[in-house]
C-alpha cells in the first residue's frame, strides 16, 4: 500500500501552473491545424524527405553518441587522469552553448576551408557540410552530453561490489563490462538514449548553420518547419504535429519499460 | 521597432545611428530577418512600428491584410553572383551554377532573394545544382566568406558590404533587380515615430546612406 | 594438491597488514578478529583484487603473486570461489544464472552452465528458487545461492567473508549448519574470515587471531579458550563459549554436566557462561546450588579495574571477578577453589 503524501496547496497551484505552460503550445497546435488537409500535406514529398532524414540522421548520431560516448563516460567516471574534470567541462559544453554557436564551431572546424577539414578535403575529397555527414555529425555534436551525463552518473552510483564479484568469478574485464556494469545501469542507459536521440531528432541551430539546408540532403524535419513557416503555414503546423506525435510516441512507448523504479 | 529585410542590415544600421542622432529620445530597435519570416511575424501580430521589405509581393500581401495602408518604394537593389575573394573554383558566370562539382547556394525560395536568384536562373535555362537553400541572404554570404561555397546569388549590396567576397555580374538580360518597399504597420505601438522613420527614409539624407551601401535610387 | 601457503604484506596508507598462514586441502582455517584488524585487506590480498607490497601467494603449487619476482595472476584467473557477506547476487540475474555466471565466464556453454548451476541450488535445498531475481528471495537463501555460485567451478581455494553476519539468529543457526556441512565435503582449503567467535569456534579447524594487521594467536578453540595471548583474545575466551548437548535442562559439555534454567530445548547446542556469572569461592558453597565443583585457579589476569581467572578442570571456564574479591579470596595461581554457576546463567541456544 503507498501512503498518499499531501503537497502544499502552492506547490499544487505552482504545479498547475506549469502544466499549462506546457499543455498551451500543444493546444494551439492542435486548433490551428487544418485536420482536412493535413493527410495530403503529410505525404507530400517536403515531408517525406525531411522525415526520412530526420530519422535516419537523428538515429545515426544516438548510435554515434552511445559508440563514443560510453567509452567517455567510463573514463570519466572510473579513470583518475590529470585534467579529468577540464574534460568533463569540455564534453558538456554543447549544453550551455547555442546550438548556433556549436554550428559556426562545427563550419570553421570541419568546413571545406575548416581547420581539420581542408587537410581532410585534399586528402580525400570529403565535403561535410551541405552532406547528410554534416546532418549527422551536428546532431552528434549537441546530443553526445546526455548521453554522457546520464551514463557517467549511472556508472558513479554503481557499488563495485558486484564488478568485483564477477572478477573473482572469472571475468575479465570487457566481460564485466558487458555482463554486469552495463545490465547494471541499465535504465539509466536507455533514459540516457532516449534524452539523446531526442536531442538529435529536434536539432536546427547547428544543423541549419553547418550543414545547410536542402531538401532531401539536408532539410531535416525541424528545418522544413522553419522554412515552411515562411511560404506555407498549413504545412508547418502538419510538420510540427508530425514531430509532436513522433516525440510522444516514443516516450509513452519506452516509459513504463525503463523508468519504472527497480 | 522596425522589421526589415536583412540585406539592409548594415544600410538601416547606419540610418539608425543617424536617426536616433536627430531625435534623441528616440530609440530604434532593428528587427533583421528575411522578408517573408517578417511578414509572418507582422500577420502574427508582432508589435512592429515600420515593415521594410525586399519584394514587393511580400509588401502587398500586409497590405491585403489590413497591416499597412501603403507602402513607399524607397531603393533599388541588384543581384550579382557572390564568389568567395580569389574567385578559388573559378567560377565565370550563371552557367557555372549548373556544375554539380562546385557547391552552389541559393537564398531559400520565400525569401526575396531566393525567389528572385531562381527566376533569373529559369530565364537563363540553367537548371541549378544547389547544395544549400539558406533562410537568409546573410547566412548565405558568410558561407561565401567563410569559402565553404563556391558561388552564391546575393544582392550586390551584401558583395559591397562584405570584404571576403566578389561580384560577378549578371546580364541585364535576365533582370536581376528589385525593388524594396517600406510602410508604416497598422496598430504600430508608436504611429508618430513611424511616420518619422520612414519619412527620414525616404529623405535627401535618407537615400544618401541607403547609395553609399550600393542601393540604387528608386 | 598441496593447499594455500600465504605470506601477505600488504600497507594501505600508516596501515600496514603482516601475516603469514597456510591451509590444508580440505582444511578450514578462520581468521577471527574485530573489525579494523586486517580482514578485508587480506581478502582482497588473496583474490587479488589488490596486490601484495611484500610476500607470496601460493595456491596448490601455483604462484599467485609474488612480488618480489613480478609475479601475478589477475583475480579472473585465480580460481578462488568467495562468498561475501551481504551475498553480492547480481540483481539483474536470477538464481541460476548467478550460480552458472562463473561457468560461463570460464568457457561452458549457456545450457550446461544452467544445468550445472540447478544442481548446486538443489543441492543447498534452494532448487526451487532458480528462476527468482535475489531481491525476490531472503537472506538466508540468497547467501545459499552465493555458496553455490563460489562452489559451482570447482574452486582451488575456498573464501567466506562474514557470511552470517548479515543474517538474523535463527537463520545463522541454519545455515552454520549447512555451512559446516559444505566445509567438510570441500576438499580444496577453505579460509573463514570473521568478528563472531561462535562462526570461528565451530566451523574451523583452526583459528589464527588477527589483530592491527598482525596474528596475535594460532590454534584451536580450546587452545584459545585455555590460554589467550591477547585482550581480545581473553576478551574471546571470556565469552565460555562451548559446544554441548542438553535434554529436560540437562547440558552435556564434554562429559560434564551442568544443570540449565531452559528446560525445553533439546539435541545440540552452543553453550554461553558469562564470566561474571561464575562465583569463586574458597570452600565448597552453602546450600545447594547447582553447577558447582572444584577446580585450580590456573592463571590470573589483571586488566584494569577487572581480574580475569582462567579456571582448569573439568570445565575450563574464565571468571571475572573484582580486585576487592581477589585479595579477600586470597587468589594465587595454583589456589584450589569452588565455583557455582546459577542454572538461569546457564545460556544456551540450539546448534
Amino acid at each position: 500500500m503507498t501512503r498518499r503524501r499531501r503537497n502544499p496547496l502552492g506547490v499544487v497551484i505552482l504545479a498547475a501552473i506549469g502544466l499549462t505552460f506546457f499543455a498551451l503550445p500543444l493546444v494551439g497546435l492542435l486548433t490551428r491545424a487544418p485536420w482536412s488537409d493535413v493527410p495530403d500535406l503529410l505525404t507530400s514529398d517536403i515531408v517525406l524527405d525531411a522525415l526520412r532524414l530526420s530519422l535516419i540522421s537523428s538515429l545515426i548520431a544516438t548510435a554515434l553518441s552511445a559508440l563514443f560516448g560510453i567509452p567517455l563516460a567510463l573514463m570519466l567516471a572510473r579513470a583518475e587522469f590529470p585534467g579529468r574534470s577540464v574534460l568533463r567541462s569540455l564534453v558538456l559544453l554543447p549544453l550551455v552553448l547555442p546550438p548556433v554557436v556549436a554550428g559556426t564551431a562545427l563550419l570553421f572546424t570541419l568546413g571545406r576551408r575548416g581547420v581539420i577539414g581542408e587537410p581532410l578535403n585534399e586528402a580525400t575529397g570529403l565535403v561535410l557540410p551541405f552532406s547528410i555527414w554534416g546532418v549527422v555529425i551536428a546532431a552528434t555534436l549537441v546530443a553526445m552530453p546526455f548521453l554522457v551525463i546520464t551514463v557517467e552518473s549511472a556508472v558513479r552510483n554503481l557499488d563495485p561490489k558486484f564488478e568485483g564479484a564477477a572478477t573473482t568469478l572469472g571475468a575479465g574485464r570487457w566481460e564485466v563490462l558487458r555482463r554486469v556494469t552495463l545490465p547494471m545501469i541499465g535504465p539509466s542507459l536507455a533514459a540516457g538514449l532516449l534524452l539523446t536521440w531526442a536531442r538529435a531528432f529536434g536539432e536546427f541551430g547547428a544543423t541549419i548553420t553547418f550543414a545547410g539546408n536542402l531538401q532531401g540532403r539536408t532539410q531535416t524535419l525541424p528545418l522544413a518547419v522553419f522554412v515552411a513557416l515562411e511560404q506555407d503555414r498549413d504545412t508547418a503546423v502538419a510538420i510540427s504535429l508530425v514531430m509532436v506525435v513522433i516525440s510522444l510516441g516514443v516516450l509513452v512507448l519506452l516509459r513504463d519499460r525503463w523508468w519504472r523504479a527497480r | 521597432m522596425v522589421s526589415a529585410a536583412s540585406s539592409l542590415t548594415d544600410a538601416f544600421g547606419d540610418i539608425e545611428q543617424a536617426f536616433e542622432a536627430a531625435n534623441p529620445g528616440v530609440d530604434i530597435l532593428l528587427n533583421m530577418a528575411g522578408s517573408s519570416l517578417l511578414r509572418e511575424q507582422i500577420l502574427g501580430g508582432a508589435p512592429v512600428d515600420v515593415f521594410a521589405s525586399a519584394n514587393p509581393m511580400v509588401m502587398q500581401t500586409v497590405i491585403d491584410a489590413g497591416l499597412a495602408d501603403g507602402s513607399a518604394t524607397f531603393a533599388g537593389n541588384r543581384l550579382q553572383i557572390g564568389v568567395p575573394v580569389g574567385n578559388p573554383a573559378n567560377v565565370a558566370g550563371i552557367e557555372d551554377f549548373a556544375d554539380e562539382t562546385l557547391l552552389i547556394g541559393l537564398c531559400a525560395e520565400v525569401v526575396p532573394c531566393g525567389a528572385l536568384a531562381r527566376d533569373i536562373l529559369l530565364e537563363a535555362g540553367i537548371e541549378p545544382a544547389i547544395d544549400t537553400s539558406e533562410p537568409d541572404v546573410r547566412s548565405l554570404l558568410t558561407k561565401l566568406e567563410a569559402g565553404e561555397l563556391d558561388a552564391g546569388i546575393v544582392y550586390v549590396t551584401d558583395v559591397i558590404a562584405s570584404e571576403e567576397v566578389i561580384g560577378i555580374e549578371i546580364p541585364d538580360a535576365l533582370d536581376p533587380v528589385t525593388e524594396y518597399l517600406i510602410a508604416v504597420v497598422a496598430d504600430a505601438p508608436n504611429p508618430t515615430g513611424a511616420g518619422d522613420f520612414v519619412a527620414f527614409v525616404l529623405s535627401p539624407e535618407g537615400r544618401q546612406i541607403l547609395t553609399a551601401h550600393g542601393f540604387t535610387a528608386p | 594438491m598441496t593447499g594455500l601457503k600465504a605470506d601477505l604484506g600488504v600497507s594501505r596508507g600508516e596501515f600496514v597488514v603482516g601475516v603469514a598462514f597456510s591451509i590444508e586441502p580440505g582444511q578450514t582455517v578462520a581468521l577471527l578478529g574485530p573489525n579494523g584488524a586486517g580482514k578485508t585487506t587480506t581478502l582482497e590480498a588473496l583474490t587479488g583484487l589488490a596486490r601484495l607490497d611484500s610476500g607470496r601467494i601460493e595456491l596448490d603449487g601455483e604462484t599467485l603473486d609474488e612480488p618480489n619476482r613480478d609475479l601475478f595472476v589477475p583475480p579472473e584467473h585465480r580460481h578462488i570461489g568467495v562468498v561475501f557477506q551481504d551475498h553480492v547476487l547480481f540483481p539483474h540475474l536470477s538464481a541460476v544464472d548467478n550460480v552458472a555466471f562463473g561457468l560461463r565466464s570460464r568457457g561452458s556453454g549457456k545450457q550446461a552452465a544452467r544445468k550445472r548451476a540447478g544442481e548446486w541450488l538443489d543441492r543447498l535445498g534452494v532448487g526451487s528458487l532458480a528462476d527468482r531475481k535475489p531481491a525476490d528471495i531472503s537472506g538466508g537463501e540468497a547467501q545459499r545461492v552465493a555458496l553455490a555460485r563460489a562452489l559451482v567451478s570447482e574452486p582451488g581455494l575456498l573464501l567466506l567473508d562474514e557470511p552470517l553476519s548479515a543474517l538474523d539468529a535463527s537463520t545463522r543457526v541454519d545455515l552454520r549448519r549447512l555451512l559446516a556441512d559444505h566445509l567438510s565435503e570441500f576438499s580444496g582449503p577453505s579460509l573463514l574470515i570473521t568478528h563472531d567467535p561462535a562462526e570461528a569456534f565451530l566451523l574451523a579447524d583452526q583459528i589464527h587471531v588477527i589483530e592491527d594487521g598482525a596474528i596475535t594467536q594460532t590454534g584451536s578453540a580450546d587452545d584459545i579458550r585455555l590460554s589467550p595471548s591477547t585482550k581480545y583474545a581473553a576478551d574471546l575466551a571470556g565469552l565460555n563459549l562451548f559446544e554441548g548437548s542438553t535434554s529436560g535442562g540437562t547440558v552435556t559439555i564434554r562429559g560434564h554436566q551442568l544443570r540449565a534454567a531452559d528446560t525445553s530445548t533439546t539435541g545440540p547446542v552452543l553453550v554461553t557462561i558469562h564470566p561474571r556469572a561464575i562465583s569463586i569461592h574458597r570452600s565448597r558453597p552453602e546450600g545447594s546450588p547447582r553447577n558447582t565443583w572444584e577446580t585450580t585457579v590456573l592463571r590470573i589476569e589483571h586488566y584494569g579495574d577487572r581480574v580475569r581467572l582462567q579456571l582448569g578442570v573439568p570445565l575450563a571456564v574464565t571468571a571475572e571477578i573484582t580486585p576487592g574479591s581477589e585479595q579477600a579470596l586470597e587468589l594465587k595461581e595454583g589456589t584450589p577453589v569452588w565455583i557455582s554457576i546459577k542454572a538461569t546463567e546457564i545460556d544456551i541456544s540450539s546448534q
